[in-house]
């Protein structure tokens, strides 16, 4: 019964049965590859937080050759759409109804102040419900006051008042493509996904339908069952990864600096963290409206919000990023971001692959010891 | 008319006992959106807080350091490490161990006492963009405030015009007034979403749907039956997400309670016709959920939760004007920020209305008519 001999068969049934099972039922093939593509292809491009054609208010009370140039920097900034208002009153009731984004307001008295010694204040407004978006818009109109104030500064023949300047260099992403970032985080969010969906729903499938009893007066094995319901999602998994992968180099077209095959193996072992995640799950519930319940509200959105995917980790409390070390997609965007825009950057990919690997032998150890005991 | 509405009635109860009997589907009902909420209120904030940096300062002077001190000082960012050569910018950064280096060259206090304009390197992991351009962003305040006061004690003229911004609605740009918000949209549509999206697919799988559909029941009353749950459900959860919005996390309620409910109820009866209809084109739970998933996934990352619709391109844009939670957000967000009444809002509510009244006739019409 133990000999090895044994062990391959019984594996390779459990694997036929599973492999059929799923080419019986096109909706797993579909979750793994067909919601990846349609998924990538929606977020790559839906999301983005690259501000532009932001929708700017002039309000000029006196216009002038001065207000002119200013306001000639803002018509001619990509970053910004303007529109010119009479009043400050309608400009404020355009913000008001979402018809503007920002106000740039120049008083009569601008022209005045300026000549008469400086320190003529610009009225900005912006609308702030968008806290991110707010300060970002708040970035671009201060990078235009800069360059108006030096040229200026040059026509009136002034010198500009001696300053610090800042000389920002951004590594890994010069041109700071928001896109380079998302679409690898992306591709965790959708593998959590996609990998805790096809199996949570497999092992809560056979309890409710009375068929794990009949597996398990068979003289298989628990692990032989988990191996066997693992690998063949393993594989489709794996289908749909290297497909979302092909499209961020293709399709998006985000460099990839580390090498492919370090991002295959890593994939691979995040593949494993995902599936077993859905199968501890699958486990637990037994029932797959609790079993599909639970899968969601633990993979989607942690995988979303606690990946570091888009919201910065050393941002959160401190008890908060605790809770993120629990989040699989956590380690995996880590990785995955490193190995697309900085390279193999060995401290980072090993740290955060040990991390997975101890999930998953937590996950896989856990669903292995609840099968047994919930049989006793 | 009498007979209808008891039929309802005992449907409803059934429905409402369907979900509720099980203790485990109680739970998952109730603690996640709990711990969700407090978690991913606390989570999900684009501000940077204490970010490491480190310092490269080869100018010992008092004007560098004050600099320095400007840059620490701030809420943003927290010293990580003092570095005194240039091959240590590299792995620090690598490694993720700072996400900057702000590098003062030798010449700092020399320059500026001279007259010329000295420059700060500081050199950003730009891994993240969107954390890149905030600290960018940050770092630009300072330097300028710093500039500000250098140029004020050394009796220099101010520059010629400066920039007096006001944010509106969020004063202080906290990015949590418009992340908890969002956050309520969010939870009550995957409550909302999952309490229904199972519950005709349970039954045809358990082939019980067959005899509901023989009993006297018009599909209007079985509609009505079935959307009672998820309405109530939804309900009473939102209800509670919004109280937690205001006197947990204290986000400033400034609108009207009658424009965010009125939005809430048609927001939920979009949630659930969507939910139904998922449900009823199902034959078999696991593909109820899938079909749950397909349409959340995308109706959550493309409402502007997080990132804008403004952003996306006009093919994407499209898209959203057929998510319920797109206008959600945007009652829940200018009712709490921007003070908003029932009648600026009326362009938010008929959407959700005419997807409520298509997705719900489409289920009613499935339950008789779906394909096998």
């Amino acid at each position: 019964m133990n000999s090895p001999a044994a062990m391959r068969m019984r594996l390779r049934g459990m694997i036929r049965k599973e492999s059929l099972q799923i080419l019986r039922d096109p909706s797993s093939i579909a979750i793994a590859f067909v919601l990846p593509v349609i998924l990538l292809l929606l977020f790559g491009f839906g999301v983005s937080l690259d501000a532009k054609n932001i929708r700017l208010a002039l309000v000029v009370e006196q216009p002038d050759t001065r207000t002119a140039s200013l306001t000639g920097a803002f018509r001619g900034s990509d970053f910004f759409a303007t529109v010119s208002f009479n009043s400050i009153q309608e400009a404020e009731q355009a913000l008001t109804e979402h018809h503007v984004d920002g106000i740039l307001w120049l008083r009569n008295d601008f022209s005045s102040r300026l000549l008469d010694g400086g320190n003529a204040p610009i009225g900005v407004f912006v609308n702030g419900v968008d806290a991110n978006q707010a300060r970002i818009t708040e970035g671009y109109i201060q990078g235009v006051w800069q360059l108006w104030l030096a040229s200026y500064a040059r026509e009136q023949g002034s010198a500009l008042p001696v300053s610090v300047e800042l000389e920002p260099r951004i590594w890994f992403n010069a041109a700071l493509r928001s896109r380079n970032f998302l679409v690898p985080g992306l591709i965790a969010v959708i593998m959590t996904l996609t990998g805790a969906m096809l199996t949570s729903m497999v092992v809560a499938r056979e309890w409710e339908r009375g068929t794990m009893e009949s597996l398990m007066v068979t003289p298989i094995r628990i692990w032989e069952i988990i191996v066997g319901k693992l690998l063949p999602y393993f594989v489709l998994g794996m289908g749909g990864m290297l497909l979302s992968v092909a499209m961020a180099l293709w399709v998006f077209e985000v460099p990839l600096r580390g090498s492919f095959w370090v991002l295959t193996a890593v994939s691979a072992l995040f593949m494993m963290v995902a599936l077993g995640m859905g199968l501890l799950i699958s486990t637990v519930a037994r029932n797959q409206f609790v079993a599909g319940q639970i899968a969601l509200v633990a993979t989607f959105l942690p995988a979303f919000i606690l990946s570091g995917f888009i919201f910065q980790i050393s941002s959160m409390p401190a008890p908060i990023q605790v809770v993120t070390h629990i989040v699989p997609a956590r380690y995996f965007v880590a990785i995955l971001q490193t190995l697309f825009a900085a390279g193999n950057i060995w401290p980072v990919i090993l740290a955060n692959s040990a991390a997975l690997l101890l999930m998953m032998v937590i996950f896989l150890g856990v669903a292995r010891r609840k099968t047994r005991k919930r049989l006793d | 008319m009498k007979q209808s509405l008891q039929r309802i009635v005992a449907l409803a109860i059934k429905e409402l006992l369907a979900v509720l009997k099980d203790r485990k589907s109680r739970i998952v009902l109730v603690v996640p959106p709990i711990l969700q909420l407090i978690v991913f209120g606390y989570a999900a904030t684009f501000d940077l807080n204490d970010i490491p940096v480190a310092v490269y300062n080869e100018d010992r002077s008092a004007p560098s350091r004050e600099l320095v001190s400007h840059i620490l000082g701030s809420p943003h960012f927290h010293l990580y490490a003092e570095i005194d050569h240039d091959g240590q910018i590299a792995p620090l950064i690598n490694n993720k161990a700072v996400l900057g280096v702000v590098h003062i060259g030798p010449r700092f206090s020399a320059d500026l006492l001279q007259g010329l304009a000295p420059r700060v390197q500081v050199v950003i992991d730009g891994r993240n963009s969107n954390t890149a351009l905030l600290m960018q962003g940050y770092l630009r305040g300072i330097v300028r405030d710093f500039n500000l006061a250098w140029a004020r004690r050394s009796g220099r003229p101010p520059p010629a015009a400066y920039l007096q911004v006001r944010p509106w609605f969020n004063s202080n740009l906290v990015s949590r007034w418009f992340i908890v918000p969002g956050i309520v949209g969010l939870l009550t549509l995957v409550i909302t979403t999952i309490v229904t999206a199972l519950s005709v697919a349970r039954e045809r799988e358990a082939g019980t749907f067959d005899q509901l559909l023989v009993t006297p029941m018009r599909p209007v009353e079985i509609l009505i039956g079935k959307s009672f749950p998820g309405v109530l459900i939804g309900a009473i959860e939102g209800t509670f997400i919004l109280l937690m919005a205001i006197y947990w996390f204290d986000v400033p309620l400034r609108g009207s309670l009658g424009a965010l409910y009125t939005g809430m109820f048609m927001f939920l009866l979009s949630a659930v016709g969507i939910g139904l209809m998922i449900s009823s084109l199902a034959v078999t739970q696991q593909q109820g959920m899938l079909g749950a998933f397909l349409f959340l996934v995308p109706a959550v990352i493309l409402s502007g939760f997080a990132t804008p619709i403004a952003n996306m391109p006009d093919a994407v844009q499209l898209l959203t004007y057929v998510n319920p939670l797109r206008y959600f957000l945007i009652i829940l967000r200018g009712v709490f920020l921007e003070g908003d009444t029932a009648d600026i809002l009326f362009h938010y509510y008929w959407p959700m209305a005419v997807i409520a009244l298509v997705t719900l006739s489409l289920a009613g019409w499935l339950f008789r008519h779906r394909l096998n």
